[in-house]
């Protein structure tokens, strides 16, 4: 049985990546799920990530879906985490600067929170992991 | 694999997509519906079920259940009618679905189809309804839109292969020249009579929906419905001249991309499900004469045709740009238009392929004009994907039956 999303979304609020380590084949499942995300094995124990990646890909959002014409644009993000995993978020630089050039950059992982909005399991809110880009 | 009966489409039916603010989600299928039932002109009172595709129906139009309203619609009522959900690959899920009800003996006769609501929804329900198709929780938490996994799959693609991404831009673009150059010629489609003479700098140069995707990279929303009937084979042959076989049918599912990882442009999930298709046929890439394929935004179409296996991986963007893919090139791929020229009503695309490839292989263009015939099509494949690469189905159609 997994976390959960919410245990996921409370321990990014803290400061802290958490999915799970796969004790039959090593890799790491983030964010949680019930089985390892690599081997399938059921065998997996909570762990905590480090906060750390390297972004892979990026897209600044000019058409938002209903909701968030509030936050356009805004960049997505896709991060290679140090621990193997990609994750999905919000990247914290000028969404009209952030181009092809990024890719490849070190990014650090905090997590942004942001307005609840229909049609999103938690009715509290949002939280979407943040990335920052390292000093250089 | 277990014994399987021959199972043929014998007729189909196809609304024009585009704007229909006047009809519902149950008066547009019924449209298609009836157009696939005299098509193949078999008695209405023979369809034994209704299996129909629909994605975002609870969104655009606040209805869902839709399986025993399409049946009413139709005089059909009593029958097994449903609904399925495989986002913009819907009906090819319930095609396949239907194909293997036939197959296996439950049923002879069925109509298959889906319709979707997505123009006359206005652009920010519309977003909502296809985004929905995404990660629910760690992708739309962030404000992913479905543009914007392509964008991402686009980039992706831009670092992975070396490509700059100005050449990669321009590259994709062909794909929407050439679509909509197909896509203008087609009275069905969307952009009818318009973008035929669109040019590489239009397409990059449109508005920006998310970066790198200008407007012009991506399929519209739109109106329609679709539908076709199957038979068993034997029954096929007593109703119709030309019965279109079905030779494949796949299908495979998968997580979010940030699963899939960099796996993303090379999909696990189209890899298999075509793979899978072509043994089931016991065709190869090569076999096939004209293709449907899912290009609901440009890189998209290129991503697909590498992973089918008909160019190698890193090869797709120069193909399209070489012109191999034209309706006079190697292996035509949307002669249609495709969703990007002929628009994309999610839940109704499945089957929309399948009413192409049908009518290309059948010889009967109607009513589309001759220009976009690929004469001589003996064999065509059908390629949908829903969500973010998580639901992928394929359809082999041939005019002849497996093996012979």
């Amino acid at each position: 049985m997994s976390a959960g999303f919410k245990y996921f979304f409370n321990e990014l609020k803290r400061g802290k990546l958490v999915g799970y380590k796969c004790n039959d084949c090593g890799a790491y499942t983030c964010p949680p799920q019930s089985v390892c995300q690599e081997c399938g094995s059921e065998n997996i124990e909570l762990t905590e990530l480090r906060n750390k990646g390297t972004l892979r890909s990026l897209t600044t959002i000019y058409i938002p879906p209903t909701g968030l014409e509030d936050e356009a644009p805004y960049t997505v993000a896709l991060v290679e985490t140090n621990d193997g995993p990609w994750i999905i978020g919000r990247l914290d630089h000028d969404p009209e600067k952030s181009g092809q050039d990024l890719i490849g950059k070190k990014v650090s992982i905090g997590c942004q929170e942001l307005h609840p909005v229909d049609y999103y399991p938690d009715k509290e809110g949002r939280v979407a992991p943040l990335f920052k880009l390292e000093e250089t | 694999m277990r014994e399987m009966r021959d199972v043929a489409v014998i007729g189909v039916g196809h609304t024009k997509f585009g704007l229909h603010t006047d009809k519902s989600l149950v008066d547009l299928f019924g449209e298609a519906a009836l157009q696939a039932i005299h098509d193949a002109g078999v008695d209405r009172k023979k369809i034994e079920a209704i299996y129909i595709g629909q994605h975002g129906g609870g969104i655009t139009d606040g209805t869902t259940n839709l399986g025993g309203f399409m049946a009413e619609e139709l005089g059909l009522r009593g029958i097994p009618s449903l609904r399925f959900e495989g986002a913009c690959a819907s009906s090819t899920v319930a095609f396949r679905e239907a194909y293997r009800e036939i197959a296996g003996g439950w049923h002879d006769i069925m109509l298959v189809g889906g319709v979707e609501r997505l123009l006359s929804a206005g652009t920010s329900v519309g977003t909502k309804s296809l985004a929905s198709a995404v990660d629910g929780i760690y992708e739309s938490n962030a404000g992913l839109t479905f543009p914007g996994v392509f964008a991402l799959a686009a980039r992706l693609y831009a670092a992975e292969y070396d490509i700059p991404l100005d050449e990669l831009r321009e590259k994709m673009a062909h794909v929407s020249v050439k679509n909509h150059k197909n896509g203008a010629l087609n009275p069905l489609a969307q952009w009818y009579g318009k973008y035929g003479d669109l040019t590489i700098d239009k397409v990059v140069n449109s508005k920006m929906v998310a970066s790198p995707l200008t407007l012009m990279d991506c399929c519209p929303m739109t109106d329609g419905a679709t539908a076709c009937v199957l038979a068993e084979g034997g029954i096929a042959e007593k109703l119709v001249d030309k019965p279109i076989y079905v030779l494949g049918a796949a299908e495979a599912g998968a997580g979010g991309i940030y699963r899939q990882k960099a796996e993303m442009i090379r999909p696990m999930t189209r890899i298999k499900s075509s793979k899978d298709a072509f043994e089931e046929a016991k065709l190869t890439p090569d076999d096939i004469d004209i293709v449907e394929l899912h290009d609901c935004f440009t890189i998209a179409e290129i991503i697909a045709s590498e992973a089918i296996g008909f160019f190698e991986f890193g090869e797709g963007a120069d193909a399209v740009a070489e012109g191999k893919t034209k309706i006079n090139g190697k292996l035509p791929i949307n002669p249609s238009g495709g969703l990007i020229g002929k628009g994309h009503p999610v839940g109704a695309t499945g089957t929309s392929q399948i009413y192409l490839v049908t009518k290309q292989l059948r010889g009967d263009m109607d009513p589309m004009p001759d220009e976009l015939h690929v004469h001589g099509a003996e064999a065509g494949m059908t390629d949908t994907l829903g969500g973010d690469f998580s639901t992928l189905s394929n359809i082999i159609l041939s005019v002849r039956r497996r093996g012979e």
